[in-house]
């Protein structure tokens, strides 16, 4: 099992995520140069966070102009895993790897605190050692996580089961007051129709051990490679 | 031959920062403004000797593939014809 963690000019959560696989869950990572253009040596990439090329034009816009996204791409429709955290959410969504768009936080504000999330779709090969309706407290670090898409897409990732972490409050109650930045229906992260890429706003490889406040993002990772391992043996 | 593209967000996206902006305009005292809404604007410098067509043609292509996110933006094209 190999990882690659993609690395853009302006990346800055790559290490964050390339420490969390290789201590915490223990796998071989490469960081990956946007450059590359061939990613057949690996069974996941991260698209990490970040402010990609300055976040200019928008958040994630010019990411998705890098030759590795090709190969991205490529890799997404090998069935492979893409996991995309804050900005490599952004950036996929402007790929079009994945629906909608994520503007600027309601509140105009960048917000850095720990929120919770619910999980709203435990089948995914990125939340299969959650349970339904759990709670993870996960930090954010976003101006622009405010997930938009228009209805007849809503209707679909709803159909589709796309959703798979919603903003909720400690309770598991996803309102109003519980929405950071004014994402419709609360969305945090939501996957593709065949569950291989996935993108939230929220950082996982940030709540990965417990002296930093949290490691509710463990079992994302291990749920991870825990599919990884049944689709090789 | 030069080309002016506006993007702006679609009607039914609401705009964060246009709010604030219109906040901003109103405690400086100017009244009767219903709304403020925030785009972008780029000049696009492209070879003399391109026909108009290809200039249209050379600009939409851009601002569609790079300038505009057709999830949230629409864009418009204007050509400056220097004569």
């Amino acid at each position: 099992m190999k990882f690659g963690v993609i690395v853009f000019p302006g990346s800055n959560c790559d290490h964050d995520a390339y420490h969390v696989i290789s201590k915490h869950v223990g796998q071989p990572v490469d960081f990956v140069w946007h450059k590359e253009t061939d990613l057949s040596r690996y069974d996941a990439v991260i698209v990490p966070g970040g402010f990609s090329y300055g976040d200019y034009l928008r958040a994630g816009a010019l990411a998705r102009f890098s030759p590795v996204m090709k190969a991205v791409k490529e890799f997404a429709a090998e069935g492979k895993f893409v996991f995309g955290i804050c900005n490599g959410f952004q950036i996929l969504c402007e790929a079009g790897l994945l629906p909608g768009a994520l503007m600027r936080n309601k509140d105009l504000h960048f917000i850095c605190k720990y929120i919770n999330i619910r999980i709203e779709n435990k089948e995914t090969p990125f939340t299969n050692e959650l349970d339904e309706a759990e709670v993870l407290s996960i930090p954010i670090a976003h101006a622009e996580g405010n997930y938009v898409c228009d209805d007849e897409t809503f209707n679909s990732l709803e159909e589709n089961n796309q959703i798979v972490f919603r903003y909720c409050d400690e309770n598991g109650e996803a309102n109003a007051a519980s929405n950071p930045n004014g994402s419709r229906s609360n969305i945090a992260g939501i996957c593709n129709i065949d569950g291989n890429v996935l993108g939230m706003m929220p950082h996982p490889e940030r709540a990965c051990e417990e002296l930093l406040g949290s490691n509710d993002g463990r079992e994302i990772f291990s749920s991870l490679t825990n599919r990884i391992s049944e689709l090789s043996d | 031959m030069k080309a002016k593209v506006y993007v702006t967000l679609k009607p039914s996206v609401l705009d964060p920062q246009g709010k604030a902006i219109q906040h901003s305009a109103e405690l400086l005292g100017f009244e009767n403004v219903d709304d403020i809404r925030q785009g972008k604007y780029f000049e696009i410098a492209m070879d003399e000797d391109i026909s108009q067509i290809q200039a249209q043609e050379t600009a939409e292509k851009i601002a569609k593939d790079v300038l505009a996110n057709p999830v949230i933006e629409d864009y418009r094209v204007e050509l400056i014809i220097n004569n």
